[in-house]
Formats: C-alpha cells, sequence, structure tokens
C-alpha cells in the first residue's frame, strides 16, 4: 500500500496525471475551432457564389471519403512542409537550391520551424499545434456535413417569410436560419464530440507526448537497476486505466448532452417537443 | 527493372512471399502502388473475417439486448457501451497487452499476440458491438403487424423468428449496416499502429503508405495511392451490400425499396 503511494507520485507519473490534461486541452481547443470550420464549410456550401460552393462541397466530400487515421498521417507531414515552404519563400528568397532533392526536403536554417535553437517546450507545443490543427481540419468536415444538412432541416418557409418581409439573404442567413438551426445539428454534433474523444488517442501518432505514449513508456518491465519501484509488464493495467477513463469520459457526456438535448426540445413544434409536452401534462 | 518484376516481387510482399528486402532508395511510383496494393490484402483479410464473425455475434447480441431475461439484458448493453464507448485504437493497445501477459503467463495464446488473430478479435468483438446496436434498432422498429400475422399462422419461437422476425430485422438494418461494413474496413488501417507488431514487415497498406511517406519525406504519392484504394474498395462493398439489399426487398413494390444511401464515415 505505502510502495502504491509512493510509486503512483513519481516525477513520471506526474507526467502521466498532465497528460490527460492535454487530452482535455485538445478536446477544448479543437471543438469549438472544428464547429468554427465546419460552419465556414457549411455556409460556403450554400452560397450563391459558385466556386465558394464548390469549395465548401469538396472540403465536405473529400475528407469524408478518406479513412481518417491515413488523413492524421498525412496533414501533419503536409502542414508541416507547407509552413515550412512559406517561411522559406519569405525569408530565404536567395536561396538558388530546389528545395526538393531526391527525397530531401531542404529548406534553409531561419525558415526551420520551430527554429533548430528554440527550447524543447517550442517543438512540443509546435507539435500540439499542428495537432490540433489536423484534428479541426477533419472534424471541421463533419461538422460541416451535420450543419449542411441542420441548415436544410430548417421549415423552408420560414426562409420564405423572412424573404416576403424583405430581409436581404444575409440578413435570412443570420436571423432565421442559424438560430433555428441548432436543435436540428444537436444530435449530429453531440454524435460527432462522441467521435471526438474517441479519436484522442491518435496524438500518440502525430508524435505528442498523450496517455497512450506514457502508458507505454511507464508500464513497461523495470529492473531495480533503472529505477526505485522495479515491476514486470504492466502495460496491461495502464492501458485498462486508460479504457475505464474513456468509457467514464463517454458516459458523463452522454448523460450532459442527453439533458442538453432536453432542454433545447422544450417547446419545439418536433415530435420530442411533443412527447415532452404529453409527459409534463 | 520493369514494372511487370515489380509486381512479381513486391505483388504479395505483405504475406511474405517474394523479395524479403523492402526498396531502399530510387522508389518508383510503380513500386509504392505495388506494395500498398500488397498491403491492402491485410486490410481485405480483417475486414472479412471480422465482418462475417461479426455479424453472427451482433444478431446475438441484439436479441439479448431485446429479451426479457434481466441477465441477458445486462449482458448485451455493457458488452455495447464497452465497445463503443472506448476507442478502438485503446482496445488495440489492451489486448495486445493482455494476449502478451496471458502468453507469459500461461504460454497458450501464442498466436493472439501477432495481428493475424489477436487484431481479429478486437476487430470481431469491436464491430459485433457496433452492428449489435443497429441491428437493435432495427429489431425494435420490425412491424407489430408482421409479428401479429406470424402469431396468427400458428409460428411461435424459432420459425417465427427465421423466418419473419429476421429477415425483416436485416431488411431494415441494411443502409446502416452497410455504413458500419465501410467503417470497419477503414478501422482496419489501426491495426499495425496499435503495438501490434509488423513481423518482417508484413504489414498492410497504411503501413506501407507511411513507410514511404518516412523515406521520401514526400506525403503526397503514397498516401493519395492509399486514398485511391479504399476509395476502390468502398465502391465494391457498396456494390455488393446493393445486390444482397436488393434482395432482401424483392418483395415489396418497386417504389417502396428503400435505397441504400451511404453517408461514410467517422473514425471509431
Amino acid at each position: 500500500m505505502q510502495w502504491f503511494a509512493c510509486y503512483l507520485t513519481t516525477g513520471k507519473h506526474m507526467g502521466f496525471y498532465v497528460s490527460f490534461g492535454t487530452v482535455l486541452l485538445l478536446l477544448a481547443i479543437t471543438a469549438p475551432t472544428a464547429l468554427a470550420f465546419g460552419f465556414a464549410a457549411a455556409g460556403a456550401a450554400r452560397s450563391a457564389v459558385a466556386p465558394l460552393r464548390w469549395i465548401g462541397k469538396a472540403y465536405i466530400a473529400i475528407v469524408r471519403g478518406v479513412p481518417d487515421i491515413a488523413f492524421f498521417l498525412f496533414f501533419v507531414i503536409a502542414l508541416d512542409q507547407a509552413f515550412e515552404w512559406m517561411r522559406h519563400k519569405v525569408k530565404c528568397a536567395d536561396w538558388d537550391q530546389p528545395i526538393r532533392q531526391g527525397n530531401d526536403f531542404v529548406v534553409c536554417a531561419a525558415a526551420k520551424l520551430p527554429l533548430g535553437n528554440s527550447p524543447q517546450w517550442m517543438h512540443e507545443t509546435y507539435g500540439f499545434f499542428l495537432a490540433v490543427l489536423t484534428f479541426s481540419i477533419v472534424f471541421g468536415a463533419f461538422a460541416g456535413n451535420v450543419l449542411f444538412g441542420a441548415m436544410r432541416a430548417v421549415p423552408h418557409a420560414q426562409l420564405e417569410t423572412a424573404a416576403a418581409y424583405g430581409m436581404s439573404r444575409r440578413q435570412v442567413f443570420w436571423r432565421i436560419l442559424v438560430p433555428q438551426m441548432w436543435v436540428f445539428a444537436l444530435p449530429g454534433l453531440s454524435n460527432l464530440w462522441m467521435v471526438l474523444i474517441k479519436a484522442t488517442p491518435l496524438l500518440f501518432l502525430l508524435g505528442v507526448e498523450d496517455i497512450v505514449y506514457w502508458a507505454r513508456e511507464l508500464g513497461g518491465a523495470k529492473t531495480p537497476r533503472f529505477t526505485d519501484y522495479p515491476h514486470g509488464d504492466w502495460r496491461m493495467w495502464y492501458f485498462l486505466a486508460l479504457l475505464i477513463f474513456y468509457l467514464a469520459f463517454t458516459r458523463v457526456s452522454e448523460v450532459v448532452l442527453g439533458r442538453l438535448m432536453a432542454r433545447l426540445t422544450h417547446g419545439q413544434a418536433t415530435t420530442g417537443g411533443e412527447a415532452q409536452r404529453k409527459a409534463a401534462t | 527493372m520493369s514494372c511487370w518484376d515489380t509486381i512479381a516481387d513486391y505483388g504479395l510482399r505483405s504475406l511474405g512471399i517474394g523479395e524479403r528486402l523492402l526498396p531502399r532508395e530510387g522508389f518508383t511510383l510503380c513500386q509504392q502502388v505495388t506494395l500498398i496494393g500488397s498491403g491492402m490484402l491485410w486490410n481485405i483479410y480483417f475486414g472479412i473475417c471480422a465482418l462475417t464473425s461479426g455479424f453472427c455475434l451482433a444478431t446475438a447480441v441484439a436479441m439479448g439486448k431485446a429479451s426479457n431475461n434481466r441477465v441477458l439484458r445486462k449482458l448485451s448493453e455493457w458488452f455495447i457501451f464497452i465497445f463503443r464507448g472506448s476507442p478502438l485504437f485503446i482496445q488495440f493497445f489492451f489486448a495486445y497487452f493482455l494476449f502478451l501477459s496471458l502468453k507469459q503467463a500461461t504460454g497458450m495464446f501464442t498466436a493472439f499476440s501477432s495481428a493475424w488473430a489477436g487484431a481479429l478479435v478486437v476487430l470481431f468483438l469491436n464491430t459485433a458491438a457496433y452492428s449489435g446496436e443497429i441491428f437493435y434498432g432495427a429489431l425494435l422498429s420490425v412491424p407489430k403487424g408482421d409479428v401479429e400475422a406470424a402469431d396468427a399462422y400458428g409460428m411461435s419461437g424459432w420459425p417465427r423468428f427465421r423466418r419473419i422476425v429476421w429477415p425483416t430485422m436485416l431488411r431494415l438494418a441494411w443502409p446502416a449496416y452497410t455504413n458500419e461494413a465501410i467503417f470497419l474496413f477503414h478501422a482496419t488501417t489501426l491495426v499495425f499502429f496499435s503495438g501490434f507488431p509488423a513481423l518482417q514487415q508484413k504489414g498492410d497498406a497504411l503501413y506501407y503508405a507511411s513507410y514511404f511517406a518516412d523515406k521520401t519525406f514526400n506525403p503526397f504519392v503514397p498516401y493519395p495511392i492509399l486514398a485511391g484504394y479504399f476509395i476502390l474498395l468502398t465502391l465494391v462493398i457498396v456494390g455488393i451490400f446493393g445486390l444482397i439489399n436488393r434482395h432482401l426487398n424483392r418483395h415489396l413494390p418497386q417504389d417502396a425499396r428503400p435505397k441504400l444511401r451511404v453517408r461514410p464515415n467517422l473514425l471509431r
């Protein structure tokens, strides 16, 4: 017992606990960003300007058709190279060698991201930033699809009435369509939230030191030579703990989203709202 | 070296047949297409085996969740919650280390610590949970009149289930189940990224794609190839499931038949 109390509070375990915070932070940043991306995509897909509409629809369609993990692996390298390429063009205009030398991707030292001489935490933050951007792009497409559907679910008569009152397209969009679409979007969005929770272990693939990384690190067999707390191969137990963490998190989200849905359907002219009204009387 | 030689050398590389060393330099487009395609064999193997075995368990789980027996119902509900509520990635890791520990403790389970059996078990249970939930939803929406008519004909128990409830359930669940199948094939790409080792570099399509991306620092060739293969695979799945869908709905009038609407795909 004493042994466990000491073992579970070593410095490395503290890193493990902090990484749970990393996961939660990722969720907290990604969810609004993805929603914004999705909103922009859905808005673009409805736009009256044809090129904008094509861009919105293509974005939604492409990201949804391919295994997501491939996207996660692809975007991180591609985004990294895109950033470095842009900085290269700006900062080293007089560089005469080609950037792609066979299999190598070469940019000048000043364009490296993060700079070669920057401290360790910069590298970690940059990696985390790339991960957030990747998640946002992929989930933005999913959210865009959900919101696009929700916008079409808003009764068309509402929009026509607004137009008949002399509102411009912009006014109809912001004052009539957007406030009403959330009820229709919520089931899809809450589903997406569950999926987002379950996608967080992929951070590991992106090279961020997240809970999967630490669980592998800490669980491995330790000999007395390297640590004060030798033990056998405990990775199984660490992953069991992660499994339980995710199950608990999913359960809590289910309950909270259920309450939110109940509140939003209150007084709505949908079957859900009608059922609520009947149950109350 | 022509492209045919490359195909002969690497076409079955993912099964360990052919050239032993992977290409190390001068990567040609042909090599990338061949090796990634060879890796697709594993994705197809995992997908088909997990789907067919998972189908049987899913029916059982759906029946369990809808049954009046409290124990059966709770068991099925927990099974579905555990496998749908946690990331597949973590399930793979946990299963791998579980099998590893069991192997050391008992000396059995040797096969399960390698991908072809261990990952298959996880995929099998996972898809059973997801499709179990789909089938359960369909089971609840089997029209009441159908069951009453069966009762009136004196059917009960097994014949009623076999001839009335089950076919209707399948028919109703089929569009959602198609998506689940596509989804499962996409999920097979996770196998070699989650603990399960690719012995002698016998990996799946994504394994080879990321190998090329690592070696060439150029993700713009291997990943689009991978994407192309998966789009092809998805089209094939949609085709096959569409045929089955037509078979299941053959008794309905033409305009009452539900269309397959494919809406892939979120990751699990």
